[in-house]
């Protein structure tokens, strides 16, 4: 894509096949912080280590659109999710749900909230209760949250989300072992949808799923986002598949977000060194192009989260870096229209890699 | 039949290939499992070869009984199966083989490596004791001697300081690194096949991306046959000289890697290929996909195993399993259409 066609496409959402919506966001999250206290080294030891697990992120989410998040193992992703929906505790920062401020609510508030919101997991059989029966399982938050509703209404309703997720109804009785990883994951779904949610936070759900189902189940998640105005937060460390279903993309590292950006920017030009590496070290379903490619290969491992480097967090795997990135933290710099990276040299090119 | 397009030599040209010597042959195998639900059939008639110094890529969904090919070669199976046919290697039947004779093949001519670095490593022993006592059980080497050899090993897996890494436990390690003393173990003894069963899986793509370019350099550095499981087509795509696609058991499809890539002829691996979502490309709402999912292996559908998924499907497949034939040099496959 040239240049020229990367910043209309970025301007005119209608130009791109995931088209962004835009107007005024469902969720707001400002300058949100997770920090996880580790255990003290001794008894009366006086400082405690924290693991700045999500550290000072900020992002919208509109009506109808993905935001795809990716990163490592271990920059924050699943925590970011959970802590949005106060399933653990945010540490700093607000979580604004339709102008409300979600950290300010009360248990019993939130509690109500959270029928506009929820999650589903990586594991799609160990989040299922073995004990209950398909039909109880999708059940279980329409009689939490309605109690009085009749058992017919429910059942009616159970076997219409059933049917929308491509279960066959009849399979109600039955219970989660019997079914195959990418239909738990189906039920999960059901169970997520059955309340007309708002927003629903999918953590990795399809990372455990073979490559024919994967593909059943993105097509599912983006049939239910058309039909039902859903805003999706989609986690996961597979970067083609978070290219198919976000219409923006955030990417983190150790806690922070380092570059974020409609679709189309992000992949065919991406500014931040560590966005470039991701993409360039996914393997390429197509041997020629696979062997052709350039692929940026990062020297050493994560740094330990609890004492990161300082400046950037990223200078010491980076092949861009300086003395001045030791010593100064990048700010987020606008790079492009709704495009942003944390890089003090987003505008100089990648060195070329050392000869052997 | 599709036309695959010409391009820069990808892998050894197949009459080269044809003609290195063959160091593992399998032929007719066929792995069942007794369970308490009745018999698993997990290998059906497979039959392959691997030649010195190429790399051949294994690709199916989980289940399709990629491991328990290598674990019925290796003579790991677990105490429930039985593997039945004939696996050479160098011309020496191996298949059903004493357990001490096999261990003199096993670690020193063919090594296997695993998913999980941890399940194989021991956590209660240093990297060094557990490199060394492979050279020392394997070619007779003195403590020293070894220890050296061994040093060399994680430089060659790139480990950085691995004169003082090597005193390290398993756990000290991270994940990628982990993998990589695994490699390193596997090749200690200059082994002439390395099976590789989902050695990036549980990696990051960064960690994965130095793997990968770790096992490409081996491969042309040390000119071992590698055997690559996978279920990630992208992983076959940079690495494999020939593809074998298993499916239920059965090897649907096999071929040179571009013609496997660029000129499908099973329903199948053309649809694992569609339903790639991939980096570049045309946006479409909505992924191809194979509807419906793999088959139990208790209850095999009638004819062909694919059938109930196959949007080619007609009333042949039904009645009869298509056998495997040959659809050009090197190049076959197990389905009733002629060309797709
Ligand atoms: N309850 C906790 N107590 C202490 N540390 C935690 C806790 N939960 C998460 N962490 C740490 O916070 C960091 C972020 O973890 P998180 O699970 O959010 O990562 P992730 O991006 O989802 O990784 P993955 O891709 O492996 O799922 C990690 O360093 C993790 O070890
Ligand atoms: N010990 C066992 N008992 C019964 N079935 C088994 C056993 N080990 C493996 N299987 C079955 O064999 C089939 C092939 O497994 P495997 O080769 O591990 O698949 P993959 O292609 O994912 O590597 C699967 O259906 C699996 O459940
Ligand atoms: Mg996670
Ligand atoms: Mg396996």
């Amino acid at each position: 894509m040239t240049d020229t066609a990367l910043a209309s496409s970025a301007l005119d959402p209608t130009t791109t096949g995931q088209t962004a919506p835009h107007g005024a966001p469902r969720l707001s999250v400002k300058d949100l912080r997770v920090h996880f206290a580790m255990p003290k080294r001794h008894l009366f030891a006086t400082h405690r280590d924290y693991i700045k697990a999500v550290d000072g992120i900020s992002f919208d989410l509109h009506p109808g659109e993905t935001l795809g998040i990716v990163g490592e193992s271990g920059c924050g992703k699943s925590t970011l999710g959970r802590a949005i929906l106060r399933l653990i505790p945010a540490t700093e920062g607000k979580i604004v749900w339709l102008g409300e401020d979600l950290l300010a609510l009360g248990k019993s508030d939130m509690r109500r909230r959270r029928q506009d919101m929820q999650i589903i997991f990586q594991d799609p059989l160990a989040s299922l209760n073995p004990r209950m029966t398909i039909g109880d399982i999708i059940a279980e938050p329409l009689k939490t949250f309605n109690p009085g509703m009749p058992a017919s209404e429910v059942k009616a309703k159970v076997r219409e989300w059933m049917a929308q997720v491509g279960l066959v109804p009849d399979m109600i009785n039955r219970y989660p072992h019997e079914f195959s990883g990418g239909q738990c994951q189906r039920i999960g779904i059901a169970r997520a949808m059955v309340l007309n949610p708002k927003l629903v936070i999918c953590d990795e759900p399809v990372s455990a799923l073979d490559v024919s189902i994967q593909s059943q189940i993105i097509n599912l998640l983006m049939k239910l986002q058309r039909e039902f105005d859903l805003s999706l937060v989609f986690i996961s460390h597979d970067l083609s598949v978070v290219r198919h279903i976000s219409h923006r993309i955030m990417v983190l590292y150790l806690g922070k977000l380092v570059e974020v950006a409609e679709r189309d920017p992000l992949y065919d030009n991406p500014r931040h060194p560590y966005t470039q590496a991701l993409i360039s070290a996914v393997p390429l379903p197509d041997p020629d192009a696979e062997r052709a490619k350039q692929r940026i290969v990062l020297t050493g491992d994560l740094p330990s989260p609890v004492s990161p480097p300082s400046g950037c967090y990223f200078r010491t795997r980076c092949p861009k870096a300086t003395d001045r990135c030791a010593m100064e933290e990048p700010p987020l710099h606008q790079v492009g229209p709704g495009h942003r990276a944390a890089c003090h040299y987003w505008d100089t090119p990648m060195p070329a890699p050392a000869a052997e | 039949m599709t036309e695959v397009p010409e391009a820069a030599a990808v892998g050894p040209p197949p009459a080269a290939a044809a003609e290195r010597p063959t160091v593992l042959a399998v032929d007719g195998l066929n792995t069942r499992f007794d369970t308490p639900e009745g018999e698993v059939c997990a290998v059906n008639d497979v039959s392959f070869r691997v030649r010195e110094g190429e790399t051949v890529g294994i690709v199916g969904e989980s289940g399709s009984g990629k491991s328990q090919v290598f674990m019925s070669v290796m003579g790991l199976l677990a105490a429930n199966g039985r593997a039945t046919g004939s696996v050479k290697f160098r011309d020496q039947e191996i298949l059903g083989m004493p357990p001490q004779k096999l261990n003199r093949i096993r670690g020193a001519h063919m090594s296997m490596i695993f998913q999980d670095p941890m399940t194989s490593l021991n956590p209660y022993l240093t990297v060094s004791r557990q490199m060394t006592e492979v050279l020392v059980q394997h070619k007779g080497m003195g403590e020293s001697d070894a220890e050296k050899r061994s040093v060399e090993m994680l430089d060659l897996v790139r480990i950085p300081e691995a004169k003082r890494r090597i005193r390290m436990y398993p756990h000290e390690f991270s994940g990628g690194m982990r993998q990589r003393v695994m490699i390193a173990i596997a090749l200690l003894c200059q082994p002439d096949m390395l099976i590789a069963d989902e050695p990036t899986t549980a990696l990051d793509v960064t960690v994965q991306a130095q793997i990968l370019e770790l096992m490409h350099d081996l491969k042309t550095e040390l000119n071992t046959a590698i055997v690559l499981i996978t279920h990630d087509l992208g992983v076959i795509a940079g690495l494999s000289d020939r593809v074998l696609v298993m499916y239920a058991g059965n090897i649907v499809e096999r071929g040179a890697v571009r013609e496997i890539f660029y000129g499908p002829q099973h329903p199948y691996t053309e649809g694992l290929l569609k339903s790639m979502p991939r980096l570049t490309g045309t946006e479409q709402t909505e992924l191809p996909s194979i509807p419906g999912q793999p088959p139990n292996l208790q209850h095999l559908p009638s004819g062909c195993n694919f059938r109930p998924r196959c949007a080619y499907a007609f009333d042949r497949c039904r009645v009869e399993e298509p056998a495997q034939r040959d659809i050009g040099p090197g190049r076959a496959k197990a389905c009733h259409l002629d060309a797709l």
